[in-house]
């Protein structure tokens, strides 16, 4: 097999950046699972743009409840038509269908979609925080838009059609894939931090200092999960606002799972500090910062990413199981957990089988996320075993 | 005084070792009352099987490791290190005049840093060069010297060979212009037709940078091709320390007979009969008394397991031998 | 007499990332009872691939091209179906002590449990007589309390220790075939010494074949009766060692002994091999070797592919400026 020197040269010059980058995206499944979980991502930071209505009990549909999912179609049998439309469906109860509320269909009367359509507000950045104390109590105004992708020029359009109390779905799901991924980031955010410090000074200074740090670690790592949140969840008052709330349930999952983290965090530190380029550096008379600064952190810095992401499905599952059993968040802030919530009633899985939509999402999420961490784990360490 | 440039007097290593925190503290002693001169532009070995104590010793000499007793003193032009009393200003001033070579080619270089970064470190810590087209000066010099074309600078360790790999360990090495260096089994890992690339540049590298060097490895084959004199030790202790030539074709204490009779011969037709030593190697943290080398030795005696043997020369010739038995046997 | 070992035309290929990267290329050897056999060669070389194809060792993705066979005892080990079928093998007709003695024995079971095992999965005998058996072995290799060793674990053992209680291991089960993947690398050399002394009298006392691999040419000159020196995946010389260590003709082989420190022999200069292994994902074409051989011949070193061919009675060479002589 001939390669060509300018390859040849390209490899011998490549950091190691450019190296892991490379071998990632060599890897067909980390490259979708990529640009599934980019795609999502973004979807989710433009979830108001993109959601036609206001996904709390404010932009409820009282006309269409309990409502099927409406996709737009471009052909029906009164011919085609270049701009998608749904039909009108209205309310009709009666003996045949056993007093139950049910939609009928009018398929003369279209409804077309708008795209770019003006409806309600949605905002960036705008957080008002309480801390005890008045002088403490700042609000930041954000900006605000009220432009959406698409609508209809009257009635509803729901996609992936509504709950009991007329919200629509597709908003809220788009909504909760934020939500969930906000609080799994500022979990790992919290637990990175905490691992950093038990785990850094445990893996730098060894000794009798690492005997401690290891004990604490091991001593929160056997407290059972479940109970010690459900402890602690109860701490939180009713009366905290949704976004205190939220901080709150962030915190309390990066209290939990930091002590994994921060084994990592240790190993990393003491495989590293014992490298002979690490000696080499000493025997030159390199002082403790330069070695941190100039090897230790770098090489520390690409293993920690691939833990990172690692770590977010599993804050995504433990936030979703929590909000599920009703110990995370709450209403009005869903999460994907929030949601599976209502999904568990035996005339669901009968009768309105879209409210397990979410299921698929959040399942595409966490995969996503799985694949790319493997992806990254293989790209970053491709001597492990396999 | 003397043309020694390094003097190694009486010098122990002690190593504390505790199993867990709740086990008794015990001792370990690598290196014992070691004394050893090493003369200016000389290629000394150090030869011993596993727990001897020689990467501790080297790593003593260069001040890496702590020295428990005893005195190392690098002999510069100007003055003397003593290197267990030694200042700070002192000790940087002795990192640039010794440094050292590792094993392992693959792990003694930091994969995140191009050839040329790696040559650079020790000029801009020990702040050898001002600015950075001094180092590149400096660094495109000593590459040179050790075979490495420009190219090879703006690569990674990636790129390279186990022998290429400490082709540029030695270079780093060199690179701020030391007058001692430790070779700590810089072949060891390195492939036969490898092996004779490196210790031939080595070699030439001496002649040419009038350097000193300390030779560690358990390769006796390849110590007798490139060191002028050879030191052997056991267990911590040296047990003879002779010109090479002398050493191989005249061994005097019991160890080394028994070590340079298990080398295998690659002549087909010499079969060597190794001479058998009895037991194991005792453990460091409980050695033998009196000569450490008593459990195993053929011409054990009493006076043996009491009274330890100091290094003494033979026949006033440069040969020393640490044996109380030396002139019965 | 049929030969214990019998390789004919071995292809191994390995898949990576990289592509199909060849590791032992058209291998061809033989071996009798009683015969040591010396594979010696350095990193890249195969030698060690090539044991580990006899015992089907070699991890998942390897290939091995039709055509080729290893028959032990008129066994092709290349046709074997299943893994009964191996086993059968592994252990019993073949036995094989590697070069980190800690791959054998499984750290958290005593030594003596372990031998017996291995004794009972071949042998239809008795725990008691596999316990016997195995303490003797343990003696005869030289563990003084063997008694006592027999219920110890491997890591309370000295890395001498621990390298003579695998070879008991390995023996216990009387194989006909030894495979011997650098068993003494990792040893000091006095260790070493007792070591090869016990494979020599093991040898001749079982009239075992013994397949020795090993990049150290001085344990292969007073160890092994014949010896194939190899290079990149291909055997560029074979014969008996005395006549290839004092007549080498293949130029790499030559390389390789003026490039070796010899104690008796300290006027001579080191003489390295010009040039690097090339890496195995870029085999040169024609001969390989031909990129670093003094004797190159433009157009036809690099386009011929040498075969082993016959120098003097059992002396093969491959190489293309090799002329017969007998």
């Amino acid at each position: 097999m001939e390669i060509s020197s300018q390859k040849k040269e390209a490899y011998f010059t490549a950091t190691q950046m450019q190296l892991v980058s490379s071998r990632f995206f060599a890897n067909r499944s980390a490259r979708i699972a990529g640009a599934i979980l980019l795609f999502m991502i973004v979807i989710s930071l433009f979830s108001g743009f993109l959601s036609p209505y206001d996904p709390t009990i404010a932009g409820r549909d009282k006309q269409y409840e309990n409502g099927s999912p409406e996709l737009p179609m471009f052909w029906d049998e009164n011919g085609f038509s270049l701009r998608p439309f749904i039909h009108t469906k209205s309310k009709y109860r009666g003996a045949d269908t056993n007093f139950r509320w049910v939609y009928k269909v009018d398929t003369e009367k279209r409804k077309y979609l708008q795209f770019f359509v003006k409806g309600w507000e949605y905002k960036y950045f705008k957080w008002s925080i309480n801390l005890p104390g008045k002088k403490f109590d700042f609000k930041i105004p954000g900006l605000t838009f009220d432009t959406h992708l698409f609508g209809v020029d009257s009635g509803g359009i729901h996609l992936f059609g509504t709950d009991k109390a007329g919200k629509d779905l597709f908003s809220r799901t788009l909504a909760a894939i934020y939500i969930s991924l906000a609080v799994g980031t500022l979990g790992v955010f919290i637990s990175f931090v905490l691992s950093l410090i038990v785990g850094g000074i445990a893996g730098y200074y060894g000794g009798w200092i690492d005997g401690i740090a290891q004990m604490f670690t091991d001593a929160v790592r056997t407290i059972p999960p479940i109970p010690l949140f459900m402890c602690l969840a109860a701490f939180a008052p009713d009366t905290w606002s949704s976004e205190m709330r939220f901080f709150f349930i962030s915190c309390l999952l990066g209290f939990i799972s930091w002590p994994t983290l921060a084994r990592r965090v240790r190993t990393h530190l003491l495989t590293e500090r014992s490298q002979e380029y690490i000696l080499a550096a000493k025997l030159c008379g390199a002082s403790s910062t330069h070695i941190i600064i100039r090897h230790l952190l770098p090489s520390f810095t690409s293993y920690i990413i691939v833990d990172l992401v690692i770590s977010f499905p599993y804050m995504l599952l433990s936030e979703t199981a929590l909000s599920f059993i009703g110990l995370g968040l709450r209403e009005p802030v869903n999460s994907l957990g929030v949601l599976l919530q209502s999904a568990t009633r035996a005339d669901v899985l009968l009768n309105y089988q879209w409210y397990f939509l979410p299921v698929l999402v959040l399942i595409t999420l966490i995969l996503s996320f799985v694949f790319v961490g493997d992806g990254l784990r293989d790209a970053a360490d491709p001597h492990r075993n396999k | 005084m003397n043309n020694n440039l390094i003097t190694v007097n009486d010098v122990s290593v002690e190593f504390d070792y505790q199993e867990n925190f709740l086990s008794k503290k015990q001792k370990i002693q690598a290196v014992k009352n070691v004394n050893l001169n090493i003369k200016k532009g000389s290629f000394v070995g150090l030869v011993g099987e596993s727990g001897s104590g020689k990467t501790t010793l080297g790593r003593a000499i260069l001040a890496a490791n702590h020295i428990s007793s005893g005195q190392v003193i690098f002999h510069d032009e100007k003055n003397d290190y003593n290197l267990a009393n030694i200042s700070k200003q002192e000790l940087k001033d002795y990192r640039k005049k010794a440094q050292l070579i590792f094993q392992d080619p693959y792990a003694a270089l930091s994969p995140r840093m191009t050839v040329r970064d790696i040559l650079a470190e020790p000029l801009e810590v020990m702040k050898i060069t001002k600015t950075r087209e001094e180092a590149d000066k400096r660094v495109r010099e000593i590459a040179s010297k050790c075979r490495l074309n420009l190219e090879h600078l703006r690569r990674y360790p990636h790129a390279f060979s186990g022998g290429q790999r400490q082709r540029i360990s030695i270079a780093r090495a060199l690179v701020s212009n030391p007058q001692f260096i430790v070779a700590d089994e810089s072949v060891a890992a390195l492939d036969v037709s490898i092996q004779a690339d490196i210790l031939n540049l080595l070699k030439s590298l001496q002649k040419e940078l009038n350097l000193t060097y300390l030779f560690i490895s358990h390769d006796l084959s390849v110590v007798a091709h490139t060191c002028d004199e050879v030191a052997v030790m056991y267990l911590g202790r040296i047990v003879e320390h002779a010109p090479t030539r002398e050493l191989f074709s005249n061994p005097k204490h019991p160890y080394t007979k028994a070590l340079l009779s298990s080398i295998p011969s690659i002549d087909p037709d010499k079969q060597n009969k190794a001479i058998e030593l009895k037991g194991e190697i005792p453990s460091a943290m409980n050695p033998p008394s009196g000569c450490v080398f008593h459990t195993r030795c053929q011409y054990v005696n009493e006076n043996c397991k009491k009274t330890v043997p100091q290094l003494e020369k033979l026949n006033g010739s440069d040969h020393q031998v640490s044996c109380l038995r030396i002139n019965e046997i | 007499m049929t030969n214990l070992l019998e390789i004919k035309k071995l292809n191994v290929e390995f898949d990576t990332d990289e592509g199909r990267i060849l590791a032992v290329k058209n291998l061809s050897l033989s071996l009798k009872e009683g015969e040591v056999l010396g594979i010696v060669g350095e990193s890249g070389s195969g030698k060690s691939v090539t044991a580990k194809s006899i015992m089907q060792l070699n991890p998942g993705n390897t290939h091995y091209e039709d055509g080729g066979e290893i028959i032990i005892d008129d066994e092709n080990v290349l046709k074997f179906d299943s893994i009964k079928d191996l086993k059968k093998i592994r252990g019993g007709k073949v036995s094989m002590i590697f070069q980190e003695p800690m791959a054998s024995f499984a750290p958290a079971i005593k030594i003596g449990n372990q031998m017996v095992e291995q004794l009972l999965l071949h042998k239809s005998i008795k725990k008691a007589e596999a316990k016997s058996i195995s303490v003797d072995m343990l003696k005869r290799v030289g563990i003084a309390d063997a008694e006592k060793r027999f219920n110890q674990y491997a890591f309370e053992l000295s890395g001498g220790m621990r390298q003579r209680a695998m070879i008991a291991m390995a023996l216990s089960t009387m194989p006909k075939l030894l495979l011997a993947d650098e068993p003494t690398t990792a040893l000091d050399v006095t260790i070493q010494a007792q070591v090869l002394d016990l494979i020599k009298s093991i040898v001749k006392e079982y009239q075992m074949g013994v397949v020795f691999i090993t990049h150290d040419l001085g344990v292969i000159a007073q160890t092994a009766d014949t010896v194939a020196v190899m290079y990149l995946g291909c055997i560029v010389e074979s014969g008996p060692v005395r006549e290839i260590i004092k007549n080498p003709k293949h130029p790499y082989t030559i390389g390789l002994l003026e490039a070796l420190p010899d104690v008796n022999n300290l006027d001579v200069p080191l003489k390295p091999v010009p040039g690097n292994i090339p890496s195995p994902l870029e085999r040169p074409s024609g001969c390989v070797f031909h990129t670093r051989c003094s004797l190159y011949e433009e157009g036809k070193c690099n386009i011929e592919i040498p075969e082993l061919k016959k120098y003097t009675e059992g002396h093969q060479v491959a190489c293309l400026k090799v002329s017969n002589n007998e």
